[in-house]
This record gives structure tokens, C-alpha cells and sequence, in this order.
């Protein structure tokens, strides 16, 4: 294609963004993470149409569009839905040096998953259905990674 | 019901790793002159403007004002989206809703990316939930990673039914001389090629790319008017789910491990448009499939097969150039992907198949062509195209 590049240099300007946030966790989501923080307890909200337990909890059920008013205390183990093995680390954005896992697991409990890190797995045991625990971290200070790592819950298959 | 759309003017540039020689809103101009010229248009006939990218692949805020230098919108009503990977289908959506609306005759869509300007995953994590997915997803790859392991759990499909997608596609690029990518490879290549994100590789994932595509939707009072014959666009639809990374890898409501808003949206617009049987009816599909597994599990959301029928069908080549249903000619997004482009591409292309335009990629007498958008975000655009008028607006 084009060979400007022989006769030009290719000039450019190095920039970088870094807007700081403060994003409010909500009335919802603040319950949610002192439980999680002062009891080690997870909560989950409870639909009062279809009945559906929302963990992360959800102010509002968005399929019948009700408000989510009933508070629930779940398990802190779980079944592991799916899960991926990172390999490749990103300088900044990786939360554990790879190789780490994640995975969606559902709590006992819930009706849906969320997203945490796997840690303490034998990577060529580690499959989807297998039972999982939270392990906490040492110094909690209110949000998602309080909880450290979920691992395979040991003895049981 | 609206007036009923056709796409009557194709612009692309060549997709490339970097483009140095040009900023984005020359690199705009290169595909908007290319559409003007093909619809044998000046700026000065076209009546609205929809533009598109991810502001933060390169930290340009509202692109429609920065951009109409290029963009030919100077002085013209624009509207700019931003929907993560489905952005291009969703700017060629609201260019067909501009028309179909009866406001405006003849419209520019325009997507574009240049990904060479920051850190792709950098940007994408801000379209994640900073409570919840931010602290612990680390991107697109090991987003789509659990739907890979997900899938291969519900159907017993394997990495290597993957890579014979992976290798389809890089083979169909090979006749496109817009791809980025043009690379031989072979099964043992992928299965050889370092893990990302278990499990899925290297060869299995999309590039990063610099590109841009417009192109022109007219309405059925003008579309006979044109250089060109034009690709009728038979019906759209799209659907969202997600909130949450947790969320789009089950349905809610039956607890099955597919891709919900990709179904819903496809039956949707085949309702509408009279396809019972995609397999059958549709001679070409131009898929937005960012990784291989995607091939696999979006053929059976799509109608194309039954659960877990897509690896037999792509190992058997239905999907090759020459199959029964050819997937992406153009070597797909797992050969170029400028993203905010990279979903209108898929429309380009197959107005290029209705239109007989396809060159090397040509697939022969396309009357039926489907066209997608995957979003980042796990949702789903849905376009097909026709070679015959409709006999009504479908919506
Ligand atoms: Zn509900």
C-alpha cells in the first residue's frame, strides 16, 4: 500500500485517560456488602412475582418488573456453571497473577450465578457442576473481594 | 406498517492492523466516499447520518461532531450509537428505521474503529458493571471463554470441532481482499496455538483491527433510482439481556445453557419474514462470530440445527464456500474485526452477495441472506436481506 512511511516519520501523541470515579453501591448494594463484610453472610432478593432469588441481589425482578423487597439469606457454597482458566496476563487488569480461574457459580439458594475467582483447584479436576466454597478474605472492606476465591468443596462429588 | 428499505450503496476500506497514514475521521471518509460513489450520490443528497464506534477503543467522545469532516454530515441531522460489538448492526438498524419511518430517503450508516489507537481490553472493561464484573473479569476472551466451556459442557462438543471453525473462516478470508487476516491455517495450527483463556486459544480468537464501512439505505420511492440494483432489507430485530457477566449463559426461564437473546431475536424477524427452515431457505449468512466456538453454538441459536448438531454439520463443510449454506465468504470477524465496523460489514457483505458483487467470495444466485450482530454484552442483531422487493414492509 502506501510508503509514506520511507520519507515520514510516523508521528504520534501518547495520551492517557484516568477519570476518577466514585460509584454509589445503593441502598441494595449496600446491604448486600455489609452483610458480606461484618457477618460473612451473602443476601439475596427475592422476586415476589415469579419468586426468583436474585443473587447479586436486584432491586427489581427486570422480567415482571417488581420491586425485589424480600431479603434472603443464602449459602456460602455453590455450584460452579461455567469457568474459564486465565492464561495471559493483563498489566493492569488481572486480578490475580495467571494462571487464575473464574467462574460463574450459583449459590445454595439462588436462581441465578454471579461472577468470582476460583483459587485452590487442580485444573485438570476442576468441571462444570462441581460443588464450590467462598473462602474470605483476611481485611474485608465492603465490596465483591471481600470474598477471596471460591475452591472445590473437598470430599464431596 | 413503514416504507419498505433496501441497501443500494456499499462502502469498505481494507482492513488492516494499523492505519498509520490516516486519523479516524479520514479513515470515515475513505468508506463514505467509496458509498457515495457506488450509489452515485454527493454529499449534498444525502438526508440523515448514523455514525458509530466505542468512544473508548479511542478515547473520542461524541464522535458525530468530531467526525463530520469525513463523514459528509456537516450541517445534516446525525445521530451517533454505541451498543459494544453490535454497534454496526445497530447503526445499519437505525439507518433502516430513519427510512422505513418515511422522514428521510436516502441515509448514511457508518461504523468504524480504530483499534490500533488503545488497549482493547482496557476499553472493553468499561463496558462492565463496576461492582460486580470489574474487579474480577479481566475482557472479551475470558468473557467468551465461559461460554465456550458452558457449551462443550452441554453438548460434549471439543476444542477441536472449534478450530474447524476457525480454520473455515481464515480459509473464506483468503478470497477477500478487504480481510485483515490471511493466514493458511490448518486444524493442528489452532490445537497448537497458546491458551488465552481456557479453552479457548489464540487461534480461535478475532484480531484487532483499524477499518470503517458505510453504507446507503434508501426507500422504496428512490431504491429503483440507483447505479446499482438494490438489496432489500426484509425485516430487523434484536434483543438484550444482560446486567451482569453471570447472566446471558443461561436462560432464565427453562435453565438451558444457550444464548437466549440470539434465539428470541432470530424467531422474531423469521416470523416476520417467512423462514421456517434457515438451513434451507437462506443461501448465504454473514455472521458476527468473534471466536470459533461462537461458529458452533450461534448455528444452533440460530435455527441453522439442533442443540449440538453444529459440529457435524461444520466438520462435514455445510458451512464451507460450496456447502450447503456458506458462512462467512469474507473469512468473517475471526479475520478482521475494527469493531464499531465490524457488524455492518456483515450487511455489506451480504448486500454484496444479493447484488452478485462478492467477486472471489461469491456465493451463486444469493436470493436470501441473513446478517448478525453480537454485542460484547451478549446480545444479538438480526437483518435479512432479499434480491426481490417485499410486497410489504415487514418491520
Ligand atoms: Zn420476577
Amino acid at each position: 500500500m502506501e510508503d509514506w512511511r520511507k520519507d515520514q516519520e510516523v508521528l504520534v501523541m501518547e495520551g492517557r485517560i484516568k477519570v476518577p470515579y466514585r460509584w454509589f453501591a445503593g441502598e441494595v448494594g449496600t446491604r448486600y456488602l455489609e452483610s458480606l463484610r461484618d457477618k460473612g453472610v451473602f443476601l439475596g432478593t427475592r422476586c415476589p412475582g415469579c419468586e426468583k432469588v436474585y443473587h447479586i441481589p436486584r432491586r427489581h425482578c427486570p422480567e415482571c418488573f417488581e420491586e425485589c423487597s424480600q431479603w434472603v439469606e443464602l449459602g456460602s457454597s455453590g455450584t460452579l456453571e461455567s469457568y474459564t482458566i486465565v492464561r495471559r496476563q493483563h498489566p493492569q487488569l488481572s486480578p490475580l497473577p495467571v494462571p487464575y480461574g473464574y467462574g460463574i457459580i450459583r449459590l445454595e439458594g439462588a436462581d441465578t450465578g454471579f461472577l468470582h475467582l476460583l483459587g485452590e483447584f487442580d485444573d485438570k479436576e476442576l468441571k462444570v457442576g462441581d460443588s464450590v466454597e467462598a473462602v474470605f478474605s483476611d481485611k474485608r472492606e465492603g465490596n465483591i473481594l471481600d470474598v477471596k476465591f471460591f475452591r472445590p468443596v473437598k470430599g464431596v462429588e | 406498517m413503514g416504507k419498505r428499505v433496501a441497501v443500494t450503496g456499499v462502502g469498505m476500506t481494507r482492513q488492516r492492523s494499523a492505519r498509520p497514514d490516516v486519523t479516524g475521521q479520514e479513515l470515515i471518509n475513505e468508506a463514505v466516499r467509496m458509498a457515495l460513489a457506488d450509489a452515485g450520490m454527493t454529499r449534498k443528497d444525502i438526508d440523515a447520518v448514523v455514525i458509530g464506534n466505542m468512544d473508548h477503543f479511542e478515547g473520542v467522545n461524541y464522535v458525530d461532531t468530531w467526525s463530520v469532516d469525513g463523514s459528509g454530515a456537516l450541517m445534516k441531522p446525525i445521530m451517533k450509537l454505541t451498543t459494544g460489538g453490535t454497534t454496526g448492526s445497530t447503526i445499519a438498524m437505525a439507518a433502516y428505521y430513519h427510512v422505513a419511518s418515511g422522514l428521510f430517503d436516502r441515509v448514511l450508516a457508518i461504523g468504524w474503529e480504530k483499534n490500533s489507537e488503545s488497549d482493547t481490553t482496557g476499553a472493553i472493561i468499561t463496558a462492565f458493571d463496576p461492582f460486580w464484573d470489574r474487579p474480577i473479569f479481566a475482557g472479551a476472551v475470558a468473557g467468551l471463554a465461559l461460554e465456550a466451556t458452558a457449551y462443550m459442557h452441554a453438548t460434549g462438543a471439543t476444542e477441536e470441532d472449534a478450530a474447524y471453525v476457525a480454520v473455515r473462516e481464515r480459509k473464506h478470508a483468503l478470497n477477500n481482499p478487504y480481510a485483515h487476516l490471511h493466514l493458511n491455517m490448518t486444524i493442528e495450527d489452532v490445537m497448537n496455538s497458546p491458551y488465552l483463556s481456557w479453552p479457548v486459544k489464540m487461534g480461535d480468537m478475532c484480531p484487532r483491527t483499524d477499518g470503517a464501512c458505510a453504507l446507503v439505505f434508501a426507500s422504496e420511492d428512490v431504491a429503483d433510482d440507483f447505479p446499482i440494483k438494490p438489496a432489500w432489507v426484509l425485516g430487523v430485530a434484536d434483543r438484550h439481556l444482560w446486567a451482569y457477566t453471570s447472566d446471558p449463559y443461561l436462560d432464565f426461564k427453562t435453565g438451558e445453557a444457550w444464548f437466549p437473546a440470539m434465539q428470541k431475536s432470530a424467531r422474531d424477524v423469521y416470523d416476520r419474514v417467512g423462514i421456517t427452515d434457515p438451513l434451507e431457505q437462506f443461501d448465504v449468512a454473514e455472521l458476527y462470530l468473534p471466536y470459533s466456538f461462537a461458529g458452533l453454538r450461534y448455528m444452533e441459536s440460530l435455527g441453522f440445527c439442533g442443540k449440538g448438531e453444529a459440529p457435524a454439520l461444520t466438520r462435514a463443510g455445510t458451512f464451507d464456500m460450496g456447502g450447503k449454506c456458506p458462512v462467512n465468504p469474507s473469512g468473517g470477524v475471526m479475520s478482521s474485526n475494527a469493531i464499531g465496523a465490524t457488524a455492518i460489514i456483515r450487511v455489506a457483505e451480504a448486500a454484496w452477495q444479493i447484488q452478485g458483487r462478492a467477486e472471489d467470495r461469491q456465493v451463486p444466485d444469493v436470493k436470501l441472506a441473513l446478517a448478525t450482530g453480537f454485542g460484547g454484552c451478549f446480545w444479538s442483531d438480526i437483518l435479512v436481506l432479499g434480491k426481490e422487493k417485499p410486497e410489504k414492509a415487514r418491520g
